[in-house]
C-alpha cells in the first residue's frame, strides 16, 4: 500500500517532470532546426536541408568584428570576476567578522536586480567620471554581473575545504605562499577553472549591460540585436544563435564537471545547481 | 639571554599585539574581500545614489539643473502614459512570479522527494537551457509566436485552424508567456534547495499519526518550503519588472514595459533626470510588491500550521 502510494505521485510527478523539460527546451531547439532549413523564414512544413546560412557567417566581417570584441571582453571579464569572486569567496568562506552578510550580499545584489536598472546607473556614473564608451567599460559591467555566479561556483568549491591541511604545510615549514600555491591552489583549481568558464559563458551571452554601455564596437548579442530589424537576415541569425547556443552549452557541461570534481575534493555538496 | 629576554618584553609584547591584530579574523578577512567589496561600492551602490540624486534634478538640454525637484517624481506617478507602463510592468511581473513559482513547485518536488541518484543530474538539465543567452531564448519565442511563425504555420498544418492568428505575438500574453519560460529555472533552484532541508521525519510522522499524502503536504511540507518559494518569487518578480528585451522583441505596443520607457528618456528623449525617476519609482513600487508577497505567503504559512 505504501509502495503504491510512494510510487503513484511519483509517477503522476515523472510524468509533469518530462513535459516540463519538453516545454523548457522545445522553443530552444526551434533555433537550430530552423537554421539548416532552406527558407527564409522559419515556418512548417521544412522545406529542405542547407548549410548555406552557415556558410555566410565567416564572409561577414561585421560579424567578426563582433566576435573578436565578444571574444576579448569574455575572456578580460572571466579573468577579473574570477580573481574578485576567489577573494571575496575566500573571504566568506574561512573567516568570520562583523558585517560578513550585510557585505556578501550585497556583492550578489546584481544577480536579483533589473538589468536595465544596474545598466542606465552604470551609464550614468561612467559619462559623469567622462569614461568614453567602449569595450572596456563593458567590460567593467560584466565583472559586476559575473562576481555572484563566480562566487557561488568558488563558495562550493572552497566550503569544506580542510584546513587542517594548510596548517600541517605551515607546521612542515612552507610559507604562506608555499603553502598557497602546493596545497590550496591544487584543491581549488577545478573551482576556479570552473569560475572562469562561467563568467565567459555568462559575458558571452549577454546583452542589456553591453547594450548600454558599449560605444560603437558590438559584442556577438549587440550584432544579433541589430540583424534581428531584417527579416531577410533572420535565417543567418538562426545559424549565428545555434553555434552560441552549443559553445555556451559545451562551456556550461563542462564547467559543472568540473565544479563537481572540485566540491568532491573538498567533500562538499551543493553549489550552482543545488 | 634570560636577562635580554626579560629586558624585552614591552617590546615583544607591543609586537605581538599588533601581529595579533594583523592576523585576527576579522581584519584578514576584511582585507581580503575589501577588493570585491570597493568594486562593488562603486560599480553598484555609487551609480544606484547617482541615479536617485538624478532624479531629483532637471534637464535642460545638455546641462543638469542641480536644484532639488520633485517634478519628475509627479510626471512619473500622474502622466498616464507611465502610470499605465507601471501598472502594465506590476502585473506581468506578478503573473509570471505566479506562474513560475506555480509550474516549478511540482518539478521541485519531484526531484527533490523522488530524484533518487540523479537529483543533480535533473538539475542539470533543467539549468542548461537558462545558461544559453536570453537574447536568443527571448528571439526563439518570437520565431514560434509569429504571424508566420512555427505554431501558427504548425496549426494550420495540422488543419486547427485556417488562416494565420494575430493573436499570439505583440503583446502582454505573448510577453508573459514568454517571461515564463525565461525564469522558469530561477525559481525551481531555490525551491528545491528549501524542500532538501525539509526534515523527511516530519512528514514520516505526519503520515504515521494518520494523515493521508495530501494533508501530510499541505500541513508539513508545503509550510516548510515556504522560505523557497518567498525566494523564488522575488528573483522572479524583481528582475521582470525592469525586462527590456522581451517587450521589445514580442511585447508589440501592446507590450511595452516601463524599462522601454526608462531607456527611451536615457537615450532619444534625452532626458535622464525623468528617467532616473522613472528607475527609482519602479524599484520602489517592485520593492512594497515584494514586501507584500512575503507577508502574504507568511501568513498562509501560518494558517496552514
Amino acid at each position: 500500500m505504501i509502495a503504491v502510494r510512494r510510487f503513484l505521485p511519483g509517477g503522476w510527478l515523472a510524468a509533469y517532470a518530462f513535459l516540463y523539460v519538453v516545454f523548457l527546451y522545445l522553443p530552444v531547439i526551434f533555433l537550430p532546426i530552423f537554421s539548416v532549413n532552406t527558407a527564409a523564414t522559419p515556418k512548417f512544413p521544412l522545406t529542405g536541408f542547407t548549410l548555406h546560412w552557415y556558410e555566410d557567417l565567416p564572409r561577414t566581417p561585421a560579424l567578426l568584428d563582433a566576435a573578436w570584441n565578444s571574444l576579448i571582453v569574455g575572456v578580460s571579464a572571466a579573468v577579473l570576476s574570477t580573481l574578485l569572486g576567489i577573494l571575496a569567496a575566500r573571504s566568506i568562506t574561512r573567516y568570520r567578522y562583523p558585517g560578513r552578510s550585510t557585505i556578501h550580499g550585497l556583492i550578489m545584489a546584481p544577480l536579483v536586480l533589473p538589468e536595465v536598472i544596474v545598466a542606465i546607473s552604470m551609464l550614468l556614473v561612467m559619462l559623469q567620471l567622462g569614461l568614453s564608451l567602449s569595450l572596456f567599460t563593458v567590460v567593467l559591467g560584466h565583472v559586476l554581473v559575473c562576481i555572484p555566479y563566480s562566487m557561488t561556483v568558488l563558495t562550493s568549491g572552497f566550503e569544506g575545504f580542510d584546513r587542517s591541511l594548510e596548517e600541517a604545510s605551515a607546521d612542515l615549514g612552507e610559507s604562506a605562499f608555499g603553502t598557497f600555491r602546493r596545497v590550496t591552489l591544487p584543491m581549488v583549481a577545478p573551482a576556479i577553472i570552473s569560475s572562469l568558464l562561467v563568467c565567459f559563458t555568462i559575458s558571452l551571452d549577454e546583452f542589456i549591460i553591453a547594450f548600454f554601455l558599449t560605444g560603437t564596437e558590438a559584442t556577438l548579442p549587440i550584432y544579433i540585436w541589430g540583424q534581428l530589424r531584417f527579416a531577410a537576415k533572420l535565417p543567418g541569425v538562426l545559424a549565428l544563435g545555434t553555434l552560441l547556443l552549443v559553445a555556451s552549452f559545451l562551456l556550461m557541461t563542462v564547467a559543472e564537471i568540473l565544479r563537481r570534481r572540485a566540491a568532491r575534493r573538498t567533500q562538499n555538496e551543493g553549489g550552482l545547481y543545488a | 639571554m634570560t636577562a635580554a629576554a626579560e629586558r624585552s618584553p614591552p617590546l615583544r609584547m607591543t609586537r605581538a599585539r599588533r601581529n595579533a591584530l594583523l592576523q585576527s579574523e576579522p581584519v584578514q578577512g576584511l582585507a581580503l574581500i575589501s577588493p570585491t567589496f570597493i568594486y562593488a561600492l562603486i560599480l553598484l551602490v555609487l551609480p544606484i545614489l547617482v541615479v536617485i540624486a538624478h532624479s531629483f534634478w532637471t534637464q535642460h538640454y545638455l546641462t543638469i539643473d542641480r536644484t532639488f525637484t520633485l517634478e519628475n517624481y509627479r510626471v512619473a506617478l500622474t502622466e498616464p502614459i507611465y502610470r499605465d507602463l507601471l501598472r502594465r510592468s506590476l502585473y506581468i511581473s506578478l503573473t509570471v512570479s505566479v506562474l513560475t513559482v506555480l509550474l516549478a513547485y511540482p518539478i521541485a518536488y519531484f526531484i527533490s522527494f523522488h530524484g533518487g541518484r540523479h537529483k543533480s543530474l535533473w538539475l542539470f538539465l533543467i539549468t542548461i537551457p537558462f545558461w544559453t543567452s536570453y537574447l536568443l531564448r527571448v528571439m526563439s519565442w518570437k520565431v514560434i509566436l509569429g504571424y508566420n511563425g512555427v505554431l501558427n504555420s504548425g496549426l494550420m498544418g495540422l488543419g486547427i485552424i485556417d488562416e494565420p492568428s494575430t493573436a499570439l505575438l505583440y503583446n502582454s500574453s505573448a510577453v508573459i508567456i514568454t517571461l515564463t519560460h525565461a525564469w522558469a529555472a530561477f525559481a525551481i533552484l531555490p525551491i528545491f534547495v528549501s524542500l532538501e532541508k525539509v526534515d523527511r521525519t516530519l512528514v514520516e510522522a505526519a503520515t504515521d499519526l494518520g494523515d493521508g499524502p495530501l494533508r501530510s503536504f499541505l500541513r508539513v511540507t508545503l509550510p516548510l518550503s515556504a522560505p523557497g518559494v518567498i525566494s523564488a518569487a522575488l528573483i522572479v518578480m524583481i528582475p521582470t519588472v525592469g525586462d527590456y528585451v522581451t517587450p521589445k522583441l514580442v511585447g508589440g505596443k501592446d507590450g511595452v514595459m516601463i524599462a522601454n520607457a526608462i531607456q527611451a528618456q536615457f537615450g532619444k528623449a534625452s532626458n535622464w533626470p525623468l528617467g532616473a525617476a522613472l528607475s527609482v519609482t519602479t524599484m520602489l513600487i517592485v520593492t512594497l510588491m515584494a514586501g507584500a508577497t512575503v507577508l502574504i505567503i507568511r501568513a498562509l504559512q501560518r494558517l496552514a500550521r
